[in-house]
């Protein structure tokens, strides 16, 4: 009954999308208020009837209703309740509710907030994303039901996949979603923006809060799912140049080019053809992501059961919402141009720059990630791009992006001297000399030449950051407009991402190329040495769980026979999937990780196992939860607030 | 007409030409997704195909102190069935198994990858047993020679000992029926 119920609001949801969609997009058309007031309400109803929906489905499995086919393959009696919640999400058709909760909560947010905006700008807005949620919610009631039934249903369920059933995967999906679908307010003000009169940057205003927002969730969802992947796969890395992973990264990437871009088109009325570009784009690769992961379309460790139909609406609903917006691009773009003109030496210059920059890298990803696919087609064979391809070409993208950040901060808008301009980067330019040759004589006979790279330009990022706060500090009494803020939020959100990518940058350095790793045969009572540290196999014992039995073994872990910590690491077996998960070990610090996993047993007391030391590795999630921390300091500068009136 | 006129003309229209440039790189990644859609990634060749199969010899699951030998399969067809008690891909594919090797059309033969004997001779007392015999692979250093990555996974041989065909996943009966049997029926011919 609640499973009918269920399908029945997501049913219901469609229809107020529908009307959410139409009425909007032609109260606009008509400057007709009655119907636009009518849009506005639709994507309330249309938010709270997906909300239903999804705590039907949510009932289902709290009850373990395995009649519904959904639940009866993704939970089981035995798995607690934490883990049969998150399971609504665990698979395809789950976790495609939940975007479309994610997509209806941003559009009801967006239509209850944008009450400054103009209200034909924002009915068209509200138009563009209900023709989004129409495409989601037809995908989920034709292809991928939730709330389709069983007979006879049986008497327990499969259970969840060992992999999802981890703390980390409870929140990774929904924190990654908000990112990805909050693109879409960014697509959908830009799209208005190419409907209505040219206004050039007023819809980059409006759009920077939100693409903040989006930004940082994506951010940490993107840490979120590689911190998982460290500790859960039992493979010790957090990066996998995976197609799934590349389809989260090409929208990070792209969403960091628009904030940059927004900035300047929203400041000083620069580029806003470019800003309208790359807002279509980060959704645009929002979608390619969903594609690449739902239609089975690559082999991937994360991909879900896929299935031809999928991809073929997928790819359908991609073709009609960013072609059309990419056609409305074509048409009416050219009518955002540039009112001012900068100096090749200028804020906007490096803006600009760091814009090509970005959009290269995720060509370089995007192309990565389909040339299996394009050789496939072409029918030239069968083969695989790996880490080395991603490694060698992302590195010198990343490079001069790092130094030229350094430039940007303290370059001035639209015309700068390069001799004003080295001349004041002359203190931070020695500051991170010093610094940098303090860390390599730490490194002593280790040093190479890519970690003094990679530490030099992070540290070059934290100084000059360091250095602009200081200037700004000075220059307080010099503006003439005693509103003005010395410390915007913005800024000390701009001056926090890039801190954190600086931190980020030194927690890949180092891992990289200092990480030492040793797989080996140890029986109990077993001892062996990496780096400074000696590992004792001191014994083994069995585990068991509500749906799992395991091994663990403890380890100690000594420092000149001082004991430094204990480590277990497990290995469990699920029962109903049959399937064996390895729970490394990790004693965890900021500056070095010590990673232990269990492999198979070899023989009474003798096991494989493997021995990792990470140094750094805690700044890789430490730099990026800065970031997102920046991103949404920014957001609540109230400058956007107070221009938003203004208008 | 005056010529910085039409200069700015012409720089007007390539201005212009330039906002077609994404629709048009767009289109062109849809086509070959679209292309991509059709075909299975799946489907990985393996360097064995045409070649002969490894020589190998282990004991057999259920004789633990008999060996057998791929020499003693020469002469005839059959499948090499890659499976493990502990895969649940193996019990999505058994069923088929079962009706080829009840139809009696080729022989089927087992490779036990990685299990533990008596998890691998209750699963074969619980559903069933359609292979002939079973090579038992504890270490899985046969499915190496074999190339093996996923279980599971299966060969089918021609009556020479050349690999003519791999299935990597589960085997269902189209695969079975249109790909494999009709080239064990070539061969028969």
């Amino acid at each position: 009954m609640i499973a009918e119920l269920g399908n029945y609001c997501l049913m219901l949801a469609f229809g107020f999308a529908l009307v959410q969609s139409v009425m909007s997009l032609a109260g606009a058309s008509y400057q007709f208020g009655n119907w636009i007031g009518l849009g506005k309400g639709a994507a309330l109803g249309h938010f709270l009837f997906v909300l239903l929906s999804f705590l039907a489905l949510t009932f289902c499995f709290v009850e373990n209703d395995f009649s519904v086919l959904y639940v009866a393959s993704n939970s089981n009696t035995a798995l607690p309740l934490g883990y049969r919640i998150s399971a609504v999400w665990g698979a395809h058709e789950g976790s495609l509710l939940l975007w479309v909760l994610i997509l209806a909560t941003w559009t009801t947010l967006f239509a209850f907030l944008s009450k400054d905006l103009p209200v034909l700008f924002s009915s068209r807005s509200l138009g563009v994303m209900g023709i989004i949620s129409l495409g989601f919610l037809l995908f989920t009631l034709t292809t991928s039901n939730p709330f389709l039934r069983q007979f006879p249903p049986p008497l327990d369920g499969a259970d969840l996949n060992p992999l999802l059933q981890d703390p980390g995967l409870i929140i990774h999906p929904p924190v990654l979603y908000v990112g990805y679908v909050g693109f879409s307010i960014a697509f959908s003000l830009a799209v208005a923006s190419l409907l209505g009169p040219a206004q050039n940057d007023s819809w980059a205003r409006w759009a920077r809060p939100w693409t903040l927002a989006a930004w940082s969730f994506l951010t940490l969802g993107i840490a979120l799912g590689s911190w998982w992947a460290y500790y859960e796969l039992g493979w010790g890395g957090w990066w996998f140049w995976d197609p799934v992973e590349n389809a989260s990264l090409m929208p990070w990437l792209i969403g960091t080019a628009l904030i940059h871009s927004l900035t300047a088109t929203d400041k000083v009325k620069s580029f806003p053809n470019w800003s309208l570009l790359l807002a279509i784009t980060a959704f645009g690769l929002s979608l390619l992501g969903t594609f690449l992961v739902r239609s089975g379309i690559l082999t991937s460790v994360h991909a879900f059961a896929s299935d031809p139909s999928r991809g073929i609406f997928i790819l359908i609903f991609i073709a009609v919402v960013v072609g059309g917006a990419l056609t409305l691009y074509a048409w009416r773009g050219r009518h955002f141009s540039d009112e001012n003109g900068f100096e090749p030496l200028s804020r906007e210059t490096l803006l600009l720059t760091n814009s090509v920059l970005f959009v290269v890298a995720t060509a370089t990803v995007l192309l990565g990630t389909l040339y299996p696919l394009i050789i496939d087609a072409m029918g030239l064979g069968k083969l695989s791009v790996g880490p080395p391809y991603f490694n060698s070409v992302v590195l010198p993208i990343m490079a001069p992006l790092l130094l030229l950040i350094g430039f940007g901060q303290t370059v001035s808008w639209k015309r700068d001297r390069l001799v004003h301009l080295l001349k004041r980067l002359s203190y931070p330019l020695l500051v991170t000399l010093i610094f940098t040759a303090a860390a390599a004589s730490m490194l002593r006979d280790n040093v190479t030449l890519l970690a003094v790279g990679g530490l030099l330009l992070s540290f070059w990022v934290i100084v000059t950051t360091a250095y602009a706060t200081l200037l700004r500090y000075r220059n307080r009494n010099a503006v003439t407009d005693p509103r003005t803020i010395t410390f915007p939020t913005a800024f000390l959100g701009q001056c926090l991402g890039h801190i954190g990518f600086a931190i980020l940058v030194i927690g890949i350095t180092m891992v990289s190329l200092y990480e030492e790793s040793i797989h080996t045969k140890m029986a109990v009572g077993d001892k062996i040495f990496v780096s400074d540290l000696s590992f004792s196999f001191v014994s083994v014992k069995n585990t068991s769980g509500p749906n799992y039995v395991g091994t663990s073994g403890s380890f100690l872990v000594e420092k000149n026979n001082h004991l430094v910590t204990e480590i277990t690491a497990e290995k469990r077996f699920y029962k109903v999937r049959g399937m064996t998960m390895t729970e490394a070990g990790i004693a965890a610090s900021l500056f070095r990780d010590l990673y232990i996993s269990l492999g198979e047993q070899l023989a009474d007391d003798t096991w494989s196992v493997r021995i990792n030391t990470k140094p750094f590795v805690r700044f890789l999630w430490l730099g990026a939860l800065i970031m997102a921390f920046g991103g949404i300091v920014a957001l609540f500068d109230p400058r956007f607030k107070a221009r938003a009136i203004q208008k | 007409m005056n010529p910085d006129y039409q200069s700015r003309l012409d720089r007007e229209k390539v201005f212009r030409r330039l906002f077609f440039i994404p629709i048009v790189l767009f289109v062109l990644m849809l086509i070959f997704l679209g292309i991509g859609l059709s075909l299975d990634p799946k489907l990985v060749p393996s360097p064995l195909i045409g070649q002969t199969i490894p020589t190998f010899s282990s004991e057999m699951l259920l004789n633990p102190g008999k060996k057998a030998r791929t020499a003693d399969l020469k002469g005839k067809p059959f499948l090499l069935n890659v499976w493990a008690s502990w895969c649940a891909a193996c019990r999505q594919e058994h069923s088929v198994l079962l009706r080829i090797s009840e139809a009696d059309e080729i022989l089927v033969i087992g490779l036990n990858y990685k299990d533990q004997r008596s998890n691998s001779i209750r699963w074969l007392e619980n559903y069933g047993n359609p292979y002939k015999f079973s090579f038992y692979d504890l270490k899985g250093k046969i499915g190496m020679d074999l190339g093996v990555y996923g279980v599971p996974e299966t060969f089918l041989v021609d009556g020479d000992g050349t690999i003519i065909y791999k299935h990597v996943g589960p085997l269902d009966d189209e695969i079975y029926r249109d790909t494999m049997l009709t080239k064990v029926y070539n061969l028969n011919k």
